[in-house]
């Protein structure tokens, strides 16, 4: 089964009790160890394959010599012949024929070396996608647990202080009223603001007895004195 | 990266917050650490965050199934489904019976990285709350 699978079935199926793990822990160190094979795996092969390809182009380097020096020996035993000096020109073919067998050998060569590094391209190709997707699911697996137990952290939290998570409407009615007062404050504040001219100049008019006066002490004992 | 090296930047943000919050930070201790991160008016819907080997994961609790509205849920959830990709930064999902919305950064984000992935995720939940009310209880 699919990790997804598995971890659809799982929440689904009641694994979400909290502490419960949706794949148990034995597991998930399989899957790291099946990773860390992997990845040696692929550090071999990639290892290997540079190894093939330093000898394909040693082989391909050889063969390039092999041809040429078979050319260069066309042309001798060709102007041999012109010559008449057919004994020449047979030592020259014979050894052209060696160097024919030598070119024969390192084209093979080269034909395996070439064969191998694309093998061994391919299959470094398919581990490392075998590999990308172990470690997607790996992922999943250790993302669910781990915001499984960061809700059981938040629910014991929760509990521990008595308090609970709001209902979502009254949550946000509460940040509204908050917003709100916040607002009227600032509004307050600003009308405050605007209106200190006015304020001081009152203070001026009663400082020199204009106008309705504040109650003190005296005019309340004078009051009293006079009933 | 780890939630108090989170907890530490965004508590002494203050004024200095680039996206304008303040912010208030408690580690949660259990099988794995969770910063629940305040934003200063918004105290009822915090936000989760907790950090696994290769991403940061920030959560916000949005409603249980026992406040979505029965016969309204499939709308709800076609809603969700709708709103998932033009929504900045964050996913819905499931969690247990929790709706959440919820932002997933590499492991490797940088602290104002993470401070916007957390008042957006706020901003989102806030406004999702708002336009998904007629679904809710």
């Amino acid at each position: 089964m699919s990790i997804f699978k598995k971890i659809i079935t799982a929440v689904r199926g009641g694994a979400s009790e909290a502490g419960e793990a949706i794949i148990d822990a034995n597991s998930t160190r399989i899957f790291e160890q099946e990773i860390r094979d992997s990845e040696k795996h692929i550090t071999i092969a990639k290892r290997d394959l540079t190894e093939v390809m330093a000898k394909q182009m040693q082989a391909a380097r050889e063969l390039a010599q092999v041809q040429a020096s078979i050319k260069e020996h066309e042309g001798y035993a060709m102007q041999a012949l012109n010559q008449g000096n057919e004994a020449l020109a047979i030592e020259v073919a014979e050894k052209i024929s060696e160097l024919e067998i030598s070119a024969a050998e390192q084209q093979q060569a080269n034909e395996s070396f070439l064969t191998s590094s694309d093998r061994l391209k391919e299959l470094i190709k398919k581990s490392e996608r075998q590999l990308t997707e172990y470690k997607r699911q790996l992922t999943m697996v250790k993302t669910t647990e781990s915001v499984q137990k960061a809700t059981s952290a938040i629910t014991d939290n929760f509990s521990a202080s008595n308090s609970k998570l709001l209902n979502a409407k009254d949550s946000l009615e509460r940040i509204k009223k908050k917003q709100a007062m916040f607002d009227d404050k600032l509004k307050a504040a600003e009308q405050l603001e605007s209106e200190t001219p006015d304020s001081s100049l009152q203070s001026k008019l009663q400082a020199a007895g204009i106008g309705a006066q504040k109650t003190s002490a005296q005019s309340v004992l004078d009051r009293l004195k006079n009933k | 990266m780890n939630i108090h090296t989170i907890a530490t930047h965004l508590n002494k943000l203050a004024e200095d917050a680039g996206t304008g919050f303040d912010f208030d930070c408690t580690p949660i201790n259990g099988e794995i650490d969770v910063l629940q991160v305040e934003i200063i008016g918004r105290e009822e819907i915090p936000i989760f965050v907790s950090i696994s080997d290769n991403q940061i994961l920030c959560i916000a609790y949005l409603w249980g199934e026992d406040e979505v509205k029965q016969d309204k849920r499939m709308n709800m959830m076609e809603a969700m489904l709708e709103m998932n990709i033009p929504m900045p930064l964050s996913s819905f999902a499931k969690v247990e019976n929790k709706y959440v919305v919820f932002g997933a950064l590499s492991i490797n984000s940088s602290l104002e990285d993470i401070e916007l992935e957390v008042v957006t995720l706020s901003d989102n939940s806030l406004e999702v709350i708002n336009e998904m009310d007629s679904y809710l209880n």
